[in-house]
């Protein structure tokens, strides 16, 4: 990979930090009245989530990191990895571990499309689109009329996911969930 | 972020301009009052600045000489002091100054320079001055706190610059790197931590001035011992709610010594693999002629600007910064 100067630093350039590949937050160039330049560069280690803060001298170089984002609709898991199909009509297909999927997990549905960031060609991480239709498989039974009150009731999802949905709602129907927050947003 | 096409814009609004229109010519008012005269000078030069932690621009020019390399001054001390040489008296200027690959919050590449120098005023008589010019701009009356390099430094990094072994340096600045042992030089070591650590105290709710910069550290100044017979720099840097506005010198006349820290920079400048620059042989010159004993100072006008108008960035109060231009 080619390595990237501090000047050439942006947000979401992906670059290597002890050995993980990461990506760029936010750089601020920081100079005293005279003397020596600075940035201080907040990364997100693409392997753990974790944001690090760092200061390199302006000027200094890093190697790039081989950090691709692809678009993959998931096939079935196989008791260990999950399996993830391009959806550029290659039919070429990734396995991604438990770490790769991480929280993802509980929004895995058949022929849906996840982000996969590939490094170095393996996945290491799952992103789910930001919503998705899913149908409820366990809940309460509903309180026909309920429409108004606003209470709530946990619901899972055939998924495996429990989100707090309203109280009208029934075994079988099909929500529409926001993933970042795990939240009911309405009936799909 | 803006629609692609909106790039054409000002970085500020309109209102904005209006306003620092008005700031210029408070500006101009001031120096009006206390008899300074404004000055222009070029913007291009035959040399650039040596400073090893400044990178210049430069460009090919057809001249009476022919084709000649010429360089964007990073500020215009070299022409303000030949003036000052050649009896100007105490003169001030409205510098557009150049600084490659600065960019950022606080950084454009290109900014205006308030510059001025007092041939025969005292050091303290010129930091009195600076914040008199920083008050009539922000239209604020407020405390001045005066530091030394060395206490301050003591105070927030807990350990003394003009003593702490190069290891222990290194060392504090770890944590800053991700890495165990940093093999910077001491300077370096002191910028990070004076940028990091000291810095974004200063100036909350008044003026701080810091003086008494480490002879490393001395630029264009002069150097003199302090009470515990360290070699100092009489350097002066300004900063107001967290930000250096300004810099200033008890000027170096001496002219050999002005050679020999152009030849250190440009040492300095090799060992860094930092580009060779022609230095300002001129201003060399001027000060074999002759400089009367003078202080200056140079103020990030539109970092001020920024503080007066509560912007955040020095793009809000630009026409239009570098991404824009």
């Amino acid at each position: 990979m080619a390595n990237y100067s501090t000047n050439e630093f942006k947000s979401g350039l992906k670059v290597m930090l002890d050995g993980d590949p990461c990506s760029i937050v936010d750089n601020e160039f920081v100079k005293p009245g005279k003397g020596q330049a600075f940035n201080r560069v907040k990364l997100r280690n693409l392997m753990t989530g974790r944001v690090w803060e760092r200061t390199f001298k302006s000027g200094e170089s890093i190697e790039g990191a081989d950090v691709l984002d692809l678009d993959m609709e998931y096939l079935y898991n196989d008791g260990e990895m999950w399996h993830f199909m391009k959806t550029d009509g290659s039919f070429e297909q990734y396995a991604a571990d438990k770490k790769a999927v991480g929280e993802s997990e509980k929004w895995l549905k058949e022929q849906v499309s996840y982000t996969i960031t590939l490094w170095n060609d393996n996945p290491i991480s799952v992103a789910p689109p930001n919503f998705i239709e899913l149908t409820v498989t366990e809940t309460d039974p509903g309180l026909k009329g309920d429409t108004a009150n606003g209470g709530s009731k946990p619901a899972t999802l055939s998924t495996g996911a429990v989100v707090r949905v309203p109280l009208f709602i029934n075994e079988g129907e099909v929500l529409k969930i926001d993933t970042r927050s795990a939240e009911y947003v309405g009936r799909a | 972020m803006d629609h692609p096409d909106s790039t054409w814009r000002p970085s500020a609004d309109i209102e904005t301009l209006r306003a620092r229109a008005r700031h210029l010519a408070s500006v101009r008012a001031f120096f009006k009052a206390r008899g300074v005269l404004e000055v222009e000078t070029p913007v291009l030069g035959h040399g650039g600045s040596t400073d090893p932690h400044l990178a210049s621009l430069s460009l090919e020019a057809t001249t009476p000489a022919g084709q000649e390399q010429l360089w964007l001054q990073t500020s215009p001390e070299g022409h303000m002091k030949r003036l000052l040489a050649a009896g100007s008296g105490p003169i001030f200027q409205l510098a557009r100054v150049f600084r490659d690959g600065e960019v950022g919050r606080r950084h454009n590449l290109e900014f205006t320079m308030l510059e001025w120098y007092r041939p025969g005023m005292a050091f303290d008589a010129l930091i009195g001055e600076t914040c008199d010019l920083i008050e009539h701009v922000l239209q604020a009356d407020l405390p001045r706190c005066r530091h030394a390099y060395r206490a301050l430094f003591q105070r927030h990094v807990g350990l003394d610059p003009m003593t702490a072994s190069l290891d222990a340096l290194q060392d504090r600045v770890a944590p800053h790197l991700g890495e165990s042992c940093p093999d910077w030089s001491r300077d370096s070591c002191l910028d990070l931590l004076m940028s990091f650590e000291v810095e974004p105290h200063l100036g909350q709710g008044v003026i701080d001035i810091v003086t008494e910069y480490p002879a490393s550290q001395a630029a264009l100044a002069k150097c003199h011992s302090d009470p515990d017979g360290c070699q100092v720099a009489s350097r002066f840097e300004v900063y107001v709610r967290g930000i250096e506005l300004a810099n200033g010198y008890d000027e170096l006349i001496d002219a050999c010594e002005q050679r020999q820290r152009f030849e250190a920079d440009q040492r300095e400048r090799r060992a860094l693999g930092a580009p060779s620059v022609e230095a300002d042989h001129h201003l060399v010159a001027a000060l074999e002629y002759g400089l009367p004993p003078a202080c200056g100072v140079a103020l990030g006008l539109d970092r001020l600007i920024m503080l007066a108008e509560g912007r955040a960035c020095v793009s809000d109060v630009m026409a239009f910064d570098t991404p824009r231009c």
